[in-house]
């Protein structure tokens, strides 16, 4: 591994370990399902995101939907443009189960009508070290989870993607270890930051993006935000991930943008903006992807080295 | 019309359809819009690497061609193919350490140090240099029987370019095994097969009279 430096987020840059904590306590008491009056000051933090500064231009549309990795449609990033169309995303539904009170199953419009939609400019920053970008449509996953009112067991939550290689052709060869996989450990996923996404550019989440459910962890690697969920599952011990059990010493289960942890194969301390053209400028990444004052407080007092 | 005569006037002809893949990248990359892709620089990287090892591949299908024709022709086109997969691998390097990393030495050197990778493909580009300067009449003359020795370093370069090439992709393995299968192929094309078939069928003759021998002896 090619691990040197340790994590050089300013001191200024993290969050004052009361407030955070505090934040915890309050997150915590959403997962413990104090009920729907808690989650209104949850709304309310969230709306108070950090959003992307002025020479940050959005990404064009048709880039956000025309460049990206989705395996589960080829491993090219013009296939998932090309092939999502054979996804149907009517019906849907959501199985949430695990460490919970209530577990069940949610369906797509519930999901669409039964919370507040709201827009969020977020950067994504690629594990390939390529960034973009893009105005989600969405609502905090806390929100959602609390719905099931997880236990104190539930320390992780666990996340998949459909498996059908009728739909999704690129499941027909075994690339990577199908279903896609993923998972947050608890307070990561009640973070307000934490969304899931339903659009994009203010309509409707087309297909090759995630549709017509997907996370988004705006501090983490792209490969952690999955996309097409289809079952959510709250669990005691870290569930596997489908990036990090294939290369483990390549993708952490953390996956937090990192300039002071590169990939075994490049650097990460720099990316190169989507839309920028052939002469655009590399740009420094930031630790957290840029919003280390809301969520370095997660990981205080890890090796965040260790811990990639 | 000679045989000859024939490749003077297809030569100029090579030489431009070689320039081809350049030439749309630089009408795609100067007509602005869209042509590259939403990331241009890595579309430039990616497709000058693969003109690299195609080229390479193309000038090693060279002899086993001439020779499955029984003519010359295809071996006198094999020096301008080598220096045009050299041509490539420059303009690889060249987008890789100005637009890629945008002359930044630091990163470059810590590439170049520590990435297997990019190692790999560096010592691979160190030799097509090598082999692109003595390509010619003079250094043919001058190293004499070595020079054919020296320039069988191709192999090794383009086993190593598959390997960066391998070395390189995420998960998909089946783009660069392709190429690894191609290699493989034109490698095998040179193994001594005939003089293994003779030695064969050789032994194969002798081992029924080795049998009778020891057989009428046993008696
Ligand atoms: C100093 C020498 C070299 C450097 C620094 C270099 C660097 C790179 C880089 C950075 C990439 C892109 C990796 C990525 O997207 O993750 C790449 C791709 C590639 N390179 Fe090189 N390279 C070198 C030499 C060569 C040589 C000599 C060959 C061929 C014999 C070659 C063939 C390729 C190919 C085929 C690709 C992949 C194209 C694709 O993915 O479509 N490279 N190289």
């Amino acid at each position: 591994m090619l691990i040197r430096k340790p994590a050089d987020i300013p001191s200024s840059e993290i969050t004052p370990p009361e407030v955070w904590r505090a934040r915890r306590t309050f997150i915590q008491g959403a997962a413990l399902g104090v009920g729907a009056a808690a989650l209104a000051p949850l709304g309310a933090v969230a709306a108070a995101y950090p959003r992307p500064g002025e020479d940050e231009p959005l990404t064009p549309r048709e880039f956000v939907t025309g460049y990206n990795n989705f395996y589960e449609f080829g491993t090219d990033k013009g296939d998932p443009a090309a092939h999502a169309h054979r996804l149907r995303t009517r019906p849907w539904s959501v199985v949430v189960d695990g460490e919970c009170a209530r577990p069940g199953e949610i369906g797509i419009e519930d999901i669409l009508s039964g919370f507040d939609q709201q827009e969020r400019i977020y950067r994504l920053r690629c594990v390939e070290a390529w960034s973009m970008v893009i105005p989600w449509l969405g609502f905090p996953l806390g929100e959602l989870l609390a719905r099931f009112e997880p236990t104190s067991r539930a320390r992780y939550v666990a996340f998949e993607t459909l498996f059908d290689p009728e739909q999704m052709p690129g499941q027909r060869r075994r690339v990577l270890d199908w279903p896609y996989r993923e998972g947050l450990r608890i307070d990561e996923a009640m973070h307000p930051l934490t969304l899931l996404a339903t659009g994009l550019y203010g309509e409707t989440l087309p297909n090759q993006n995630g549709a017509p459910l997907r996370l988004v962890v705006p501090w983490k690697y792209g490969f952690k935000s999955i996309k097409s969920i289809v079952r959510i599952r709250f669990t005691a011990e870290q569930p596997p991930a489908t990036w990090n059990r294939m290369q483990p010493d390549e993708y952490g289960f953390y996956a937090n943008v990192n300039p002071a942890v590169d990939h075994p194969r490049w650097s990460q301390k720099s990316h190169r903006m989507i839309g920028g053209g052939w002469l655009a400028k590399r740009r420094e990444t930031l630790p957290f992807n840029g919003y280390a004052e809301e969520v370095a407080g997660l990981y205080a007092g890890m090796d965040l080295r260790r811990f990639y | 019309m000679t045989g000859r005569d024939w490749v003077a006037w297809a030569k100029p002809g090579v030489f431009l359809l070689c320039l081809l893949p350049l030439a749309l990248t630089l009408a795609q990359g100067l007509g602005g819009g869209l042509a590259l892709g939403a990331n241009p620089v890595e579309t430039l990287l990616h497709r000058s690497g693969l003109w690299t090892l195609r080229m390479l591949l193309l000038t090693l299908a060279l002899t086993p061609l001439s020779r499955a024709l029984g003519r010359p022709w295809p071996i006198r086109l094999r020096r301008m193919l080598g220096l045009f997969a050299f041509f490539y691998g420059m303009l690889h390097l060249l987008v890789y350490l100005w637009l890629d990393r945008a002359l930044d030495w630091p990163v470059i050197v810590e590439d170049l140090t520590e990435r297997p990778y990019i190692i790999v493909g560096m010592v691979a580009l160190v030799l097509m240099s090598v082999l692109a300067l003595t390509s010619t009449r003079g250094w043919q003359r001058r190293l004499r029987r070595n020079w054919k020795r020296l320039h069988r370093v191709v192999y090794l370069i383009a086993v190593l370019g598959v390997l960066h090439f391998l070395w390189l992709v995420k998960a998909d393995l089946r783009e660069p095994l392709i190429y690894a299968v191609i290699l493989g192929v034109l490698l095998a094309l040179r193994l001594p097969w005939g003089r293994w078939r003779r030695a064969w069928t050789q032994s194969a003759q002798s081992a029924p009279a080795v049998a009778r021998r020891s057989a009428s002896s046993s008696r």
